[in-house]
Order: C-alpha cells, then structure tokens, then sequence
C-alpha cells in the first residue's frame, strides 16, 4: 500500500536550556503511514512518540532525515499549510485545543483560517458534527460538555479541514472509561466507514489491540513492528521494554508457564475464553 | 463556591432588540450616551427615558436586572448629586444654618442624577441583550478601519474570544484548587488580612502554572489547525445589516434630532 507519510532517517535533538547539551530525543527513525490504515505507535513516557507526531505536520523539522508527507518535504516552508491541512492532529487535554466559546464555531476555526467560502466553512462544519455525532451540541457552550464530547468536538475541529490522516496523540489519557470508549468508538468509525488514515498514540493496551497495524517505540527508536498480533505474542520482548500485553494475552502466558499451552495471539476475551475451553476439552 | 458567577451579564431571549446586529446596539448605545449628555431640557430627558424605558419592556428584560447596575454606582450618584446640590451659586430656595440649596444646584444636581441613570441604562442594555462573542464580532467589525493605521484589530478580537473562552475553565480549575489546599488544611478564612492573602498564594501558584501550560498547548493546537493570524481568513458568521436594522438606527436618529430641537425649545 502506498504511504502517506514517510519518515527516513528521522534525528531529533534539541538543546537543554540548563546544562547547554544537545539531547538527541528521535535516534533515526524510519516508518511510514499507509493510505487507509489504523496505526497504532506505543511506548512507554518520555520514548519520543509526541515528537514524532509533532514531525508529520511540520510542527517540528528534523535535525537530520527526512520526512515526507505525501511527496511533500515537511522541511519546505512553504508547504506548511498544505501539509498541516492534510495531517490533522488532536491531542491529549480537550479543554486545551478548543478556541471558541460555541461548538460549531469552534468547529469553523480551521476552515475560516484555510480562507474557505462561507458555504464550503457551513457544510464541512455539518458534516464534521455529524461525523463525530455531536450535531445536537452546535450551540452549545465547549465547557458545559464533558470530556469525551470535548474531545469529540476537537476531532470534528480536524475533521473539518478535511485531512487525509487523523494523528491523535494520547486523546483518551485524561478522560474517564465512558469517554474513552466514545472517543475509540469515533476513531473506529473514521477508519473502518470513512477510510481515513489513523494514528492513534495510546499507552493502553486494549485500544492498541484494535489497530491494523502497531509501532513500538523505546528511546527514541522504534523496536517492534507489526500486527497487534505479531506484537503481542512476543510478550517477553514486550515486557523487556517496560510494556504490558492485552490482559487477555497475560493471562494465556501465564497460564502457559503452568503447563497449558495456549496460542498467544489472543487479544480479547471472547477469543481468550474459547481459546481456554478447548485447551480443557482436550485435556 | 463559583458555580453561579455567569458571563458578562447576557440575558439571552429573541426580541426584536436581540435580534438587532451587534454594530447597531454598539452605534446605538453610543449615539444614546452623546444624546444623554447633549440633552439639557426636562421634555428631552423625559424623552430619553420614555425611550429608554419602552426599549426595557421590549428585551422583557427583568427590572431588577437594569437596577443592578444602577446599584453599583449608587454611591458615586449621591456624591455628585449632593456636591452639585448644596455647592452651586444662584438664588437661595431652602437654608438650614450653613446648609443651602440654590435653584441652580436643584437644576444641576437632577441633571446629573438623570444623566448618570440614562447612561447605565443605556449601557445595560447594550450589554444584557448582546452575548460577549456577538459583542467582539460587532467590535471587532466596527474597528476594521483602523487596520490601516496599524491597529492590531484581529489579534484583539482574538485574545477577547480566548478570554472569554477560558474564563468557565479557569474558575472551575481555581474552584478546584482551593478544595484541594482546604483539604490539605489551608485556612483560607480566618487571620488578618496579610494572612489571608498569604493564604492565596497556594491557590494563584497552581493556577499560574496550568494557565501557561494550557496556553503552550492551545497555540500548538492553533497551529495545527492552520492558524496564520488574520491573513486571509474567512469568516462562517458574516454578520448582516437587516430591515430591522435600519428601523433601530432610524427611531434612534429621530429621537436624536428631537432631544436637540427641544434643547433650543424655551417652556
Ligand atoms: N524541545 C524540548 N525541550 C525539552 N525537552 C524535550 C523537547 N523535546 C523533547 N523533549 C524531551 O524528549 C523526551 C521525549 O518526549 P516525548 O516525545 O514527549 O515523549 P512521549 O510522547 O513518548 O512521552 C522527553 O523526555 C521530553 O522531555
Ligand atoms: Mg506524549
């Protein structure tokens, strides 16, 4: 498949204000994005996965390699606009991306920055509240919402610039069980019925589970590669880098130690509880 | 603790005042605040507050909303009325020992209450009946012209919107802070006032702090969404002259024209 966003070689150091040292944070990092699918990147704080975002839409420039956004080089000034249209990002605090003080005109920010005409700004606000489904709030006043329909509107904010890739850093971290589930339930739908290419930062397991494909990160590199199942299944490895499996991989390991032998690209617990029963059938 | 406290002092409803183009009420409240200081005879002022009092009933506005301004500068109203009272020159109608009022001071210190009263009226209304964000569109719009002479208009409009957008946060965050300190044992009511104040620093500190974060995070956030200042930007509201429009600047005029003829009306 062809990718959307290429990175070759990708450094990144910045200078420490205190000490003057050069901290180098990305150690050469080749990836790509892939048109259409669902990219899931882990690893554990402070493993460089927000300064990598911040590289597909030239918020940041490599010290040194490349990154391509289409054939766009991200380090040509001026492309920037078209690059940041086409990659749109959300982060992790809702209540810190949102500029203004009703929905739907908060909404309208990036397109009236894109110096759209008015129709295409009203029609690109519908169908972005649609998408997220928070049409009924358009009115409504941004802090009187709760996290997960923040967060949605936030999305509908980057969904209106029509972007080819949704990168999405952390965005279920600071929200409770019923938001995250909204928020992955929106992630699902952008991919799956509106093929959108997505990023999806996470450090939680389950929610990584559901990509097409995962990118682990440690030190500024990237260490495994793969399905969630390939990924998973190595659970040593994953461990080794200070991360957890699915609990419903965990516990097929476990189990395994003691004299089961069950396969371990299981990821959720209808498979996990099948898996067992036929283990016990045969025994 | 903060729960109540509502933005600016909007009192949303669908009269034909709302409904009127945030640039008319501005024009409008200030062509009222020079008619109240142009007007100097009683059919003038009665006028004004005939008008003044008919635009109240239309929003449906409350009373006790209109009073409340009044009752902030209720103590600047005596002063002033009692210092043009009793310390004007001119013909003596009431004497008390030292105490006399003139028929000069009666004139000016009633002109000055009218005056002052017109004047909050005035600016209530423009303020209950327009919310902030129409408020600093309408601003914003009036101010355009001054773009040439390096006005930095869109940025102003633009910092009042974030303002206004981060006010309900930072109370909620500040409410939190405080429950926060108190449940860490921090008395914040009893002590003198330099302990009081003392008192405040475990709650500004915290809230400096998020404030500079959430500022480093929404102009990141600003500028992944395209965000290149005013420049070719475009608006989804554009806002729109009407018909009832030009019937508010039309009563509004007419009324300024006869407050002035009444001025050189002798009665
Ligand atoms: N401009 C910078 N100034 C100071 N520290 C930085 C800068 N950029 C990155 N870092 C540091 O680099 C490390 C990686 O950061 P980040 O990409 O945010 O990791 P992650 O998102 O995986 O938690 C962190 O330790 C962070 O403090
Ligand atoms: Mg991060």
């Amino acid at each position: 498949m062809e990718p959307i966003i290429r990175a070759e070689n990708l450094k990144f150091s910045y200078k420490n204000q205190e000490d003057g040292k050069e901290y180098e944070v990305l150690k050469g990092i080749d990836m790509e994005v892939r048109k259409g699918e669902f990219l899931c990147v882990l690893g554990h704080n402070g493993s460089g996965k927000s300064t990598l975002a911040k590289h597909f839409n030239s918020i940041l420039v490599p010290t040194e390699g490349k990154v391509f956004v289409g054939d766009m080089d991200t380090s040509e000034e001026d492309k920037l606009f078209d690059i940041r249209q086409r990659v749109g990002m959300v982060f992790q605090n809702p209540d810190n991306q949102i500029v203004a003080t009703i929905v739907e005109e908060d909404v309208a920010f990036a397109p009236e920055n894109l110096g759209l005409p008015r129709e295409e700004i009203i029609s690109r606000v519908d169908f972005a509240l649609k998408t997220v489904n928070m049409e009924a709030y358009r009115n409504h006043a941004p802090h009187k919402l709760s996290g997960g329909q923040k967060q949605r509107v936030a999305i509908a904010g980057v969904l209106a610039m029509m972007p080819e890739v949704i990168v999405l850093d952390e965005p279920t971290a600071m929200l409770d069980p019923v938001g995250r589930k909204e928020i992955m339930n929106t992630i699902k739908t952008l991919n799956r019925e509106k093929g959108m290419t997505v990023v999806l930062i996470t450090h939680y397991m389950d929610e990584a589970a559901e990509a097409d494909r995962i990118l682990v990160m440690d030190k500024g590199k990237i260490k495994m590669e793969g399905t969630p199942k390939e990924v998973f299944s190595k659970v040593d490895e994953v461990k080794a880098i200070g991360l957890d499996v699915p609990q419903a991989t965990a516990l097929a390991y476990e189990l395994n130690k003691n004299g089961f032998n069950l396969p371990l690209d299981i990821l959720n617990t209808e498979d996990c509880v099948s898996n067992i029963i036929k283990e016990l059938e045969n025994d | 603790m903060f729960k109540d406290i509502t933005l600016g002092q909007f009192f949303p409803g669908d009269s034909f005042v709302h409904r009127l183009d945030p640039r008319t009420k501005i024009c409008l409240s200030l062509i009222f605040i020079v008619l109240v200081f142009l007007a100097n005879s009683i059919l003038g002022f009665a006028l004004l507050g005939g008008f003044i009092l008919l635009v109240a009933i239309i929003t449906k506005i409350p009373l006790k909303f209109m009073i409340r301004g009044l009752k902030t500068i209720m103590f600047f109203i005596v002063l002033t009325a009692f210092f043009n009272l009793f310390l004007s020159t001119g013909t003596v109608i009431w004497q008390w020992r030292f105490l006399k009022i003139t028929d000069r001071g009666l004139e000016l210190a009633l002109t000055m209450i009218a005056r002052l009263v017109l004047l909050i009226f005035g600016t209530s209304i423009l303020t209950l009946t327009t919310s902030p964000i129409a408020l600093t569109d309408g601003i914003e719009a009036l101010l355009r012209p001054f773009k040439k002479i390096k006005l930095p208009v869109h940025e102003l409009a633009m910092m009042m919107t974030i303002a206004l957008r981060f006010i309900p946060t930072l109370i909620d965050e500040t409410d939190k802070i405080i429950k926060a300190q108190t449940a860490r044992g921090t008395d914040f009511e009893s002590g003198n006032l330099i302990r009081r104040a003392k008192a405040l620093i475990p709650i500004l500190i915290p809230l400096f702090i998020s404030s500079f974060r959430r500022a480093d995070d929404l102009a990141l956030a600003m500028e992944c969404r395209c965000y290149n200042g005013g420049e070719n930007r475009t608006r989804m509201k554009v806002l729109e002259m009407k018909a009832i429009d030009f019937v508010g600047w039309g009563v509004t005029l007419a009324l300024g024209v006869i407050v002035i003829i009444l001025n050189y009306v002798r009665i």
